[in-house]
């Protein structure tokens, strides 16, 4: 086999979400009253940027074999607290980004610290954690309210030359800074080898628990920078448990679409982008045929089942009956 | 110190230290209250405490035939609204319809968590995120169908007898009605092949297939029942607050977790018994209670619930560290 071909097969996954989301987005623009203009591209990627962070938040801890149900709530808490802290003067805004990355850091560090030290299952600690995240949340800000450094939110939610959207800019910016150095660190390996086959890895001398806790500690970060951007898009903080419950529910749909593998061990971040893209799209497409939007949960909930299910043809390939029982 | 542990009664060497832990926090909790106000220790008070365990008590019930599996059911909190939500609907189509609503709601429940045993079981897919999905879809429906028209959302005069009536002079009928589901589940768990089924499964689903257990079928039935005690959960709940609202079970899909984990069982499966569940309804039901007569806002409860389950599954429900 040629090396390209190795490289495909690798990259199946990300190329198939990459084309339902081309063939999705041209859809919508399609059908669009507006067609394809720079305003619908501009709201379409300000809405996918969101679940698109959360997204890649949930890739990382899916990669290590562990799932974060807590991202959603990291998502609510960093969005109350950029409404409170990024505010004021240049250096003022500054210093309240950094508060709230470093607070979703930490909570995602607090996650690792629990299910890799206090070796306890991922879904019920981050169940159990998710909701300290919200209580502070709803601490914050009991009522939706507050507000945001304003020329700060419009430059990153507006247009670079008039084209280009500068959440897209972002989130590729983020992509380069924090994905691609993690997946080709020692440590990024190291998350991969984990969810891959633990005791092999622990047996080929792999740092696995410290793989495993970056990777948790990143996909904290990483769901920061999402609340971060909620706060710009809306001016306000807001502690709703549904829209947490949402965004968790929806980052793993777009994991799934995005050909991560929910066993570990396979996938990228890239590919959970365009999962998270083409489930935004997908999603609006109702608004473009005229549907009452009432019909939107129950939509995104079949394609959810339906993203899945579609992970059982995989039993289609098994040999042995035991291998059902993983 | 072995001489000490043989002089004590056999059923407390034989208690899961779990457990016991669950029932002395009962105890303390119990005497905190005390000294806050003397009501806590009154009947009233502790009889109206058990009736509000029950509903968890029966949700939890079947959150616990799933953690034996070594799955988990997230489809909680719909299965709950879909339930209660569903009985009341059908009251509003005559005398049939009152007369059942009660086993369409719980029918309701028994579909979604069929769809999740199915999705399970032959399926393979891993069960937090089908009853996640299916949690979603279920939401869906419910807000699709109160949408369009405004269904019949007030309880039965039999789903408010079931919850509220006394059959038993002093005892709430909610109480005996959990008292028989917890019977029937020991009675299955301890004394039929079924029960034991559930156990191999929560070990090694391997190993008992390879003894000859169906443990597709089991699986699927576990989650099914799981559904349908949920949804029987709400119609109860309906009952409770006499009519049915859409986000009604979102308050119930961590305390029953917890209320199964504190209990003992272990989340891995295989492990746990109905005894230390009935200890965990009855500890997170205090642990609100007093929160509530603290005055403790929303937020405080939420913190104080994450830190109090993390810190017990510290305690005492880590993965082994061997390797």
């Amino acid at each position: 086999m040629k090396d390209w071909r190795y490289w495909l097969a690798e990259q199946r996954g990300t190329l198939l979400a990459f084309g339902i989301f081309i063939v999705m987005f041209f859809i919508y623009t399609a059908n669009h009253p507006a067609g394809f203009t720079a305003n619908v591209v501009q709201t379409a990627s300000n809405k996918g940027v969101l679940l698109a962070f959360v997204a890649m938040a949930q890739t990382l801890v899916v990669v290590t074999a562990g799932i974060d149900l807590s991202v959603g709530m990291i998502f609510t808490l960093t969005n109350c607290l950029a409404s409170w802290l990024v505010i004021g003067t240049g250096i003022e805004t500054a210093f309240g980004v950094v508060a709230v990355l470093g607070t979703g850091l930490l909570c995602g560090a607090i996650n690792g610290a629990i299910v890799i030290y206090g070796r306890l299952q991922p879904i019920v600690a981050t169940i159990a954690t998710g909701a300290v995240y919200f209580g502070l949340a709803l601490l914050l800000r009991p009522f939706p309210g507050g507000s945001v450094n304003e020329d700060l939110a419009d430059a990153l939610t507006g247009r670079l030359f008039g084209a280009v959207p500068a959440s897209l800019v972002v989130l590729l910016a983020v992509v380069l800074v924090v994905w691609v150095p993690f997946s080709r660190s020692v440590l990024g390996r190291a998350a991969y080898a984990a969810g891959s086959s633990e005791t092999a890895a622990y047996m080929s001398g792999v740092p696995i628990r410290r793989g495993k806790f970056a990777a948790y500690a990143l996909a904290g970060l990483l769901a920061a920078i999402g609340g971060l951007f909620l706060t710009f898009f809306t001016y306000t903080g807001d502690a709703a448990y549904a829209s947490g419950n949402a965004y968790t529910l929806f980052s793993i749909a777009a994991v799934v679409l995005g050909g991560v593998s929910l066993f570990g061990g396979k996938g990228s971040a890239i590919g959970a982008i365009f999962g998270a893209l083409a489930f935004r799209t997908i999603g609006d497409l109702l608004f473009v045929f005229d549907f009452d939007p009432l019909w939107q949960p129950l939509f995104q909930g079949v394609i959810l089942l339906i993203a899945v299910s579609l992970g059982a043809f995989a039993l289609f390939r098994v040999r042995n009956r035991l291998e059902w029982f993983l | 110190m072995n001489g000490i542990a043989n002089r004590m009664p056999k059923f407390i060497r034989r208690a899961d230290p779990a457990v016991v832990t669950a029932f002395a926090c009962i105890v303390l909790l119990l005497f905190l209250g005390s000294l806050y106000s003397r009501s806590f220790l009154s009947p009233e008070y502790l009889l109206q405490q058990l009736k509000v365990a029950s509903f968890l008590g029966v949700i939890a019930t079947g959150m616990m035939l799933v953690i034996l599996l070594g799955q988990i059911d997230l489809s909680v909190p719909w299965s709950v609204a879909v339930g209660a939500m569903m009985a009341s609907a059908v009251a509003a189509f005559g005398p049939v319809g009152v007369a059942l609503a009660i086993p369409f709601g719980i029918l309701c429940g028994v579909l979604i968590g069929t769809v999740n045993g199915i999705g399970v079981a032959y399926l393979r897919i891993p069960s937090m995120i089908i009853t996640l999905a299916t949690n979603a879809v279920a939401q869906g429906l419910m807000v699709v169908y109160t949408g369009g028209f405004s269904p019949q959302d007030s309880a039965t005069p039999a789903m408010r007898y079931l919850a509220t009536g006394f059959t038993i002079p002093g005892v709430p009928n909610a109480v005996v009605i959990w008292a028989l589901i917890g019977a029937a589940t020991v009675f299955v768990l301890t004394r039929t092949s079924f029960g034991r089924s559930v156990y191999g499964i929560g070990n090694r689903e391997r190993a008992a297939y390879l003894s000859g257990v169906d443990t597709r079928r089991v699986v699927m039935i576990a989650f099914a029942v799981s559904g349908g005690l949920s949804a029987f959960g709400g119609v109860l709940l309906a009952g409770y607050a006499s009519k049915a609202a859409q986000s009604m079970g979102d308050a119930y899909l961590l305390p029953s977790i917890a209320a199964v984990v504190l209990g003992g069982t272990s989340i891995l499966g295989g492990r746990g018994s109905y005894l230390g569940t009935v200890a965990g309804v009855i500890l997170i039901t205090l642990l609100q209670s007093i929160l509530s007569v603290l005055q403790m806002p929303e937020a405080g409860r939420q913190i104080i619930y994450g830190v109090v389950i993390v810190a017990m599954l510290l305690l005492y429900g880590r993965a082994p560290a061997s390797r």
